[in-house]
């Protein structure tokens, strides 16, 4: 009763702030791309929502601070087939938005990125880990919250180094973006003193990812794909399309860890991480979506976040003020990993720690201690600034 | 025999020369779900006594008949009976309290529950739930004006200072500071409220009637990356003169000339420094060091780390006291 009470003399008082002066509104759009991809793991199988999910909560959140600043966010979402135009359906969103968190494949993202170029909308990178997107072709408009692929490598590789796990067998699938992982992973391994003691490559000839008697035909067929390996120290295996790498852990000819696609992963974000507050976004997350939340979640959270800290800290619906605040020194958003996470002012990477889980725990955070830095040990994964191909315009 | 009977009268000599300052302290370790008591007289743990899950916002009752313990996972506030040291009852607070304060008389608690957006208020006599009052996303630090009339909370997500009426219970002003606001303390003449931010790495200065920042604290440490340097707890004397600062995982603790805002010197301490508390008699300042599981005690009048004492795992509150 007494709650209710309280309750109604809050929203009263929102109100009466309302009837003061009506809200700033701040129009986001979310694009995303129809259809999801199968996973080996039933588990891992994603949501109809992943993503988008995590930005409601950011602006759910950001309509709790908003509410005391007299500011209002509206999030407005499009999904896009394959054969959709995207870049008409980006220009057409434009038209009443001034951010764009977008989950896009990299050619997809150029193209959106290409048609607003003179509009001044932000376009936020949530869903491509491509280097290239912030390399050589790397555009003004787009910020990026997700991590690339080198981050990601040299997460994982400086944790392996750290447990002198050195010698690396890699294993690599068969498609583009594994092959673009196995580069990053070697690079890694250039970076941080490990040594890949050999490669192979796990061939995709198709099939079902789901099968009433899988589990036999693998059991057989993995130990004999890893046998008579060098001596190594660890599995590290590079399979973004879900063909194989799931299929490895307790599988191994030899008995040895496996990281990479599977087993350890380095991730944005696990639904088991509880560390520095993370409980707190865990539980309004699953509050909100009945749901865990995953990696791409909490890149929509932080992307949708991102541009909520902007405007509360400019007090301003004008997003020309918002947009340059966002790009400034000043800029730093808390996202749950016990450090500020800022923008590499070279090409818009959102700089961030990155969680090493296996699904069920978070096993390290990288970076890893004793891996220095003169600007930020957040610099020591992926590309550092010195050797950056991106020319911002 | 000799090297016995000296170091006996020497200590002997020791206990005579110094006033006896015989306070108790109480650690929350937020892992080990333990609460140590602490003897500042001889610097010895006394006893450790279980609590629930995840303590840790404590503090003794005004009476001092009892230490009250925020335990997060169980939804619940825990009061130990300060003579039996034993837990005795609960207090209705919502869930996942943190951090919680008391009115001067002590009759009056006001919790942060992190998982609701609100701060619950709770009768203390009766101990029953009075109301809560609806706030900014992930509630944590809280403190009350000197003058009893406001209650400050912080939300961390949301980066502000909530001012409320303690009399009407509604919120009178918001204060934007730095990033992941975490503790608030006020001088005990009313004239400043300082806020630590453990993202921003700063201390806001608010100016309580204004609702203005004034002017902030930083930090800077030669050899250690700024991200480190995480304000969290904030001790000030009763004059107002000195603040101490816990950096966290910065493992220092900063002390701050109360009336330029300048940090004047770095205390080393053990690893992940959290929250401190003074003895009433103002010597002695301990700090709990969530990593190292240990408690640093610091002569206020030196600046200086004199002990460490080793508590439960991971420690995060202390509360001190008259036995």
């Amino acid at each position: 009763m007494f709650r209710w009470l309280i309750g109604t003399i809050a929203l009263s008082m929102v109100a009466t702030q309302a009837l003061a002066a009506d809200p700033v509104e701040i129009h986001v759009g979310y694009l995303g791309h129809a259809g999801i991809k199968s996973t080996l793991s039933l588990v891992e199988q994603p949501a109809d929502n992943d993503g988008i999910a995590g930005a409601r909560l950011a602006i759910e959140d950001n309509n709790t601070t908003g509410k005391f600043l007299n500011q209002r966010f509206i999030l407005d979402e499009i999904r896009v087939k394959d054969s959709d135009d995207v870049a008409k359906a980006a220009t057409d969103l434009a038209g009443h938005v001034d951010y764009i968190i977008t989950d896009l494949p990299a050619d997809a993202l150029l193209k959106v990125a290409d048609a607003l170029r003179d509009r001044g909308t932000v376009l936020l990178n949530v869903g491509a880990i491509d280097d290239r997107l912030r390399e050589q072709d790397c555009r003004a408009n787009v910020i990026h919250v997700a991590p690339t692929r080198t981050m990601l490598a040299d997460a994982l590789a400086q944790y392996l180094v750290w447990k002198q796990w050195k010698r690396w067998l890699l294993v690599s699938g068969s498609h583009d973006q594994d092959k673009l992982y196995a580069d990053a992973l070697r690079r890694a391994a250039t970076r941080f003193g490990a040594k890949i003691v050999q490669e192979r490559t796990f061939e995709d000839t198709g099939g079902a990812r789901r099968t009433d008697s899988g589990v036999t035909l693998i059991q057989r067929q993995m130990p004999v794909f890893t046998q008579q390996a060098p001596a190594y120290d660890v599995l590290v295996a590079a399979d973004e399309s879900e063909v194989f790498a799931d299929y490895l852990p307790y599988r191994t000819w030899d008995p040895r860890p496996v990281a990479g696609s599977a087993g350890l992963v380095p991730t944005s974000w696990s639904a088991a991480h509880d560390q520095w507050g993370a409980v707190q976004i865990q539980n309004r997350f699953m509050k909100l979506n009945m749901r865990r939340m995953t990696a791409l979640d909490m890149q929509a959270w932080t992307a949708a976040r991102m541009i909520g800290e902007a405007t509360a800290r400019t007090n301003s619906g004008d997003p020309k003020k918002v947009t340059a605040f966002l790009k400034g020194p000043d800029f730093s958003v808390a996202a749950f990993k016990g450090t500020r996470l800022t923008l590499r002012d070279w090409n818009w990477q959102l700089r961030q720690p990155i969680l090493l889980a296996d699904g069920r725990m978070v096993v390290s955070v990288s970076p890893q201690e004793g891996f220095l830095h003169q600007v930020s040990e957040l610099d020591t994964l992926g590309v550092d600034r010195p050797e950056t191909k991106c020319k911002l315009q | 025999m000799w090297r016995r009977c000296l170091l006996t009268g020497m200590f002997a000599w020791l206990a005579a020369a110094a006033p006896a300052s015989a306070f108790v302290a109480y650690v929350s370790n937020e892992k080990g779900n333990t609460v140590t008591v602490i003897d500042t007289d001889s610097w010895t743990v006394t006893k450790t006594i279980k609590v629930g899950q995840r303590p840790r916002g404590i503090e003794f009752s005004r009476d001092g008949k009892f230490v009250m313990v925020a335990v997060g996972d169980d939804d619940t506030i825990q009061m130990i009976d300060t003579k039996t040291q034993e837990i005795v009852d609960t207090l209705p607070s919502g869930p996942d309290p943190e951090l919680f304060t008391q009115d001067a008389a002590g009759k009056t608690m006001y919790v942060a529950n992190e998982n609701d957006n609100t701060v619950t208020v709770i009768d203390l006599e009766k101990r029953a739930r009075l109301g809560d009052i609806q706030v900014g996303v992930e509630p944590e630090g809280m403190a009350v004006s000197p003058d009893g009339k406001i209650l400050i909370n912080t939300s961390e997500t949301t980066s502000m200072a909530h001012f409320i009426d303690t009399a009407t219970r509604q919120i009178v002003a918001n204060v934007l500071v730095d990033s992941r606001p975490r503790f608030a303390a006020f001088k005990r003449d009313g004239s400043e409220l300082w806020v630590s931010s453990e993202i921003g790495g700063t201390v806001s200065i608010v100016d309580p009637v204004k609702h203005e920042v004034t002017g902030k604290v930083t930090f800077e440490i030669p050899g250690l990356r700024s991200e480190a340097i995480q304000p969290v707890g904030i001790g000030m004397t009763k004059d107002g003169k000195t603040a101490f600062v816990a950096l966290g995982p910065a493992n220092r603790v900063a002390v701050v000339d109360g009336a330029t805002h300048k940090v004047t010197k770095y205390l080393l301490v053990g690893q992940r420094v959290w929250h401190m508390d003074f003895t009433p008699d103002e010597k002695y300042l301990l700090v709990t060091n969530g990593v190292s599981n240990d408690v640093s005690v610091i002569d206020v009048a030196a600046q200086k780390v004199i002990k460490t004492i080793q508590v439960g795992e991971l420690p995060w509150g202390i509360t001190i006291a008259q036995p």
